[in-house]
C-alpha cells in the first residue's frame, strides 16, 4: 500500500482520512513495512466500510490486514441500529465464527517426544479432515435445531466434553438469540455429516510446545511454562456457516436498494439491523456461530479420547476458544456516550482487557487469552487482551499471518511431499490425505506472524505472552 | 464438453478454463465461445482448485437448476449449486452440460465420488464470492465468466 495514501499518527497508527462519502475515518494498526506489504484493496475495502450506514468511530484493520470479500480480512467495524447502523454478511465472511482453542495437557515437551509419531497418526485417525471426510455423528433435524440452538452447551450436554470447557468458550459455549428457524434446509444438509470434522484449507490440528515465554504473571495465569505441550485447533461452522455466507450475501445484496442503502462493493451486503433481513441474518449467523462452537468442542473430545489411549496421565484441559469471523452485541462507549453497538470481527479476535465484565472468574483480572494461529512451520501465539484495546478498536486484535502467497503460486513453488519431509527434519510431524493441500499451505507462503503479534503488541490491542511452535500438525 | 443452446458458435474460439491468483483465495475462469460453454468451462475450473478435473471419471449424471436476475449472479448461483452438490453428495464433476434461458439456468453434471487417493483432494470450497466476478461478451467473440472462490 502507498504510504502517501495515509496520515501517520504514530509508529503503529495510520489513518485514511475521510473523503468521499466516507462516514467515519480508517484506522490501520500496522508498522510501516506491514503497511508496505499490504495490497491496495485494503484501503480500498477499509474505505468503502467506512461509508456504511450507521458506522461508529472508525472502519479499523488490524496488522495482519488482506484483501477480503467487502471487508478486508483484519477488519473491525461497529454500527449502531438506533442511527441506521447495519449488519453486513460480507463483514462477517462465509466461515462464520472460524476460531481458535487451546487445550493445556499437563505434559512437557520430554513426554511427548517418544511418543510423537504415535500421536500424530492417532489424531489423523480419530478427527476427520480433508475433502470428503465425514463426522461420526449424523444429526436428524430435532438434533440440528437442537445443535444450532445450544452450541458447545448442546454439544457437552450430549457427552462431548464436561460444564468447566462452557467457561473457557466465549459467550460461555452458547450464543444467544440464534434462530436455526432462519437458516436454509441447504445450510443444514451441508452439517448433516460435518460435525466434528476439521475441514481443509488453513485449518489445523496442531500439537505445539511453549518455547517462549514473555509475561510471566500472565502466563502463570494461563498455566503456560516454557516446555509445556499444549494444543490448539482451528476450524469453523464448517459447510453451514459457508452456506449461510452464501445465501445471504445473496439476499442482502439483491435487497440493499430497497433499503436505500448505496453499496460501494457487493460484497458489503447489508441490511439494516431492525430490518426483518437484517434480523434473519443475525439469527441465523449466531445459529453458526453455536454450529462453530459444538465443532471445536466435539472435536476436543476426539482429542482428549485419542490422548486417553496414548498418554493416560494427560490432562486436557481448555484454556480458551476465541471466534474470528463474528457479528456480537457489545457495550462501548462513542465519544463519552455508553452504546450498544454490532460489532464485526472479520478474520479479527475479540481481546478484551482486564475488569471486562464478560469476562470468565480466571481472567477477570488480567484480560481475554487472544489466541493467533500461525503455519505448521512457524509459530502460534497466545497475548491478553488490554483495556486501552477497547478505546482503539472496540477491543479487537489480529487473528494470524495472513497469506502472503497464493495458492497457485505455492503449488508452483513447493511440493507438498518436499514440505513435509523437510518439517519432518525439523521434528514437525504433519499428516494430511493431500499432499497439495500441503503445499498450498507451505510455511513459506504466509507472512511472518511475529512481526504482526509485534505490532499488535506495540499498538497495544494486545500483549504478547507466550510463542508456541509445532510438533505434530494434522491438516485437511 | 458442452452442449450450448446457441445456433451460431464464432469458429476459433477455444473452450478453456484457468485459475487467477486472489490473495488468500483464488479465481476461476471460463472462457468459452458461447456463454454457456464459458459457464461449462468455469465448473472446470472449480473442479480444478480442489484436484486435477482429469482425474475424475464421468460416471454419475446429477441436474442442477438455479435463477438469478442477471449474468454475473446467475454464474455465482451456478458454481454454488455445484459447491453445495460436492459438498452433500462429496463428489467432484468433470463434465457439464450449460443451457441458458434468459434467467434460468438448466445444466448436467457428471461426476464421481471423492476417491481421496487417487484424487488427493487439496482443498474444500466454500463458495462462489462477488470478487473480481464478470460475465462478458469480449470484442473478439469469446464469452468469459469469472469470479474468486472462497477455500
Amino acid at each position: 500500500m502507498e504510504l502517501s495514501l495515509l496520515t501517520r499518527k504514530s509508529e503503529v497508527e495510520w489513518w485514511i482520512e475521510p473523503h468521499g462519502g466516507m462516514r467515519v475515518p480508517g484506522i490501520l494498526y500496522a508498522t510501516e513495512s506491514l503497511v508496505k506489504d499490504m495490497d491496495e484493496k485494503v484501503h480500498e475495502q477499509v474505505t468503502n466500510v467506512a461509508k456504511l450506514p450507521g458506522i461508529e468511530r472508525a472502519s479499523y484493520a488490524m496488522p495482519d490486514a488482506h484483501w477480503g470479500y467487502g471487508f478486508p480480512i483484519g477488519g473491525v467495524a461497529a454500527f449502531d441500529a438506533e442511527r441506521g447502523g447495519v449488519v453486513s454478511a460480507g463483514g462477517v465472511g462465509f466461515d462464520i465464527s472460524c476460531g481458535v482453542r487451546l487445550l493445556g495437557t499437563g505434559l512437557r515437551v520430554d513426554d511427548i517426544e517418544p511418543i510423537k509419531k504415535r500421536v500424530a497418526e492417532e489424531l489423523s485417525r480419530s478427527v476427520p479432515a480433508g475433502v470428503g471426510s465425514v463426522g461420526r455423528l449424523h444429526l436428524d433435524s430435532v438434533e440440528m435445531d437442537a445443535m444450532l440452538a445450544g452450541g458447545a452447551r448442546w454439544a457437552v450436554e450430549s457427552g462431548y466434553g464436561s460444564a468447566p470447557d462452557l467457561e473457557r468458550i466465549e459467550e460461555h459455549g452458547c450464543m444467544a438469540g440464534a434462530k436455526p428457524q432462519e437458516v436454509s434446509d441447504h445450510a443444514k444438509n451441508r452439517q448433516r455429516d460435518e460435525m466434528g470434522t476439521l475441514g481443509s484449507g488453513n485449518h489445523y490440528l496442531e500439537v505445539q510446545q511453549v518455547v517462549k515465554v514473555f509475561d510471566t504473571a500472565v502466563a502463570d495465569v494461563f498455566q503456560l511454562r516454557e516446555g509445556d505441550v499444549v494444543i490448539s485447533i482451528h476450524c469453523g461452522s464448517r459447510g453451514l456457516g459457508h452456506q449461510i455466507g452464501t445465501d445471504f450475501l445473496k439476499r442482502m445484496t439483491l435487497a440493499a436498494s430497497t433499503y436505500g442503502i448505496d453499496l460501494p462493493d457487493r460484497e458489503l451486503a447489508s441490511a439494516p439491523i431492525d430490518s426483518p433481513l437484517g434480523q434473519a441474518y443475525l439469527g441465523a449467523m449466531r445459529a453458526a456461530i453455536n454450529c462453530a462452537l459444538a465443532n471445536r468442542q466435539i472435536i476436543t473430545h476426539l482429542v482428549r479420547r485419542a490422548f486417553a489411549g496414548i498418554a493416560p496421565r494427560a490432562e486436557l484441559k481448555l484454556l480458551y476458544d476465541v471466534s474470528h469471523n463474528t457479528c456480537k452485541v457489545e457495550t462501548h462507549d462513542v465519544s463519552g456516550r455508553t452504546k450498544r453497538l454490532f460489532v464485526h470481527r472479520k478474520g479479527a479476535t475479540r481481546a478484551l482487557g482486564p475488569g471486562h465484565p464478560d469476562l470468565p472468574p480466571a481472567f477477570a483480572a488480567i484480560g481475554q487469552p487472544v489466541l493467533i494461529g500461525g503455519t505448521m512451520g512457524t509459530a502460534s501465539y497466545v497475548l491478553v487482551g488490554t483495556k486501552e484495546g477497547l478505546t482503539r478498536s472496540f477491543g479487537s486484535s489480529c487473528h494470524g499471518a495472513g497469506r502472503s502467497m497464493s495458492r497457485h503460486a505455492a503449488v508452483k513453488k513447493w511440493r507438498g511431499r518436499e514440505v513435509i519431509d523437510e518439517l519432518a527434519a525439523r521434528g514437525i510431524l504433519v499428516r494430511s490425505p493431500s499432499p497439495r493441500g500441503v503445499a498450498e499451505e507451505a510455511p513459506g507462503a504466509y507472512k511472518d506472524v511475529t512481526a504482526v503479534v509485534d505490532a499488535a503488541d506495540e499498538a497495544g490491542l494486545s500483549r504478547k505472552v507466550a510463542r508456541l511452535e509445532p510438533l505434530v500438525c494434522v491438516k485437511g | 464438453m458442452w452442449k450450448g443452446t446457441l445456433t451460431h458458435v464464432p469458429v476459433g474460439i477455444r473452450n478453456i478454463w484457468e485459475h487467477f491468483a486472489h490473495g488468500a483465495d483464488i479465481g476461476v475462469r471460463g472462457i468459452g465461445a458461447t456463454k454457456e460453454a464459458a459457464f461449462e468451462q468455469s465448473a472446470l475450473a472449480l473442479t480444478g482448485v480442489v484436484t486435477d478435473p482429469t482425474m475424475v471419471r464421468p460416471n454419475v449424471a446429477i441436474s442442477i437448476a438455479c435463477e438469478s436476475p442477471t449474468d454475473d449472479l446467475l454464474l455465482v448461483d451456478w458454481l454454488n449449486a455445484l459447491v453445495y452438490e460436492m459438498a452433500t453428495r462429496r463428489m467432484l464433476f468433470s463434465a457439464f452440460t450449460v443451457s441458458i434461458t434468459g434467467t434460468q439456468l438448466r445444466a448436467t453434471a457428471w461426476g464421481e465420488p471423492v476417491d481421496r487417493t487417487r484424487h488427493e483432494p487439496a482443498v474444500e470450497v466454500k463458495g462462489a464470492t462477488y470478487t473480481a466476478l464478470r460475465v462478458t461478451h469480449e470484442p473478439d467473440g469469446r464469452w468469459l465468466a469469472q469470479c474468486v472462490v472462497d477455500v
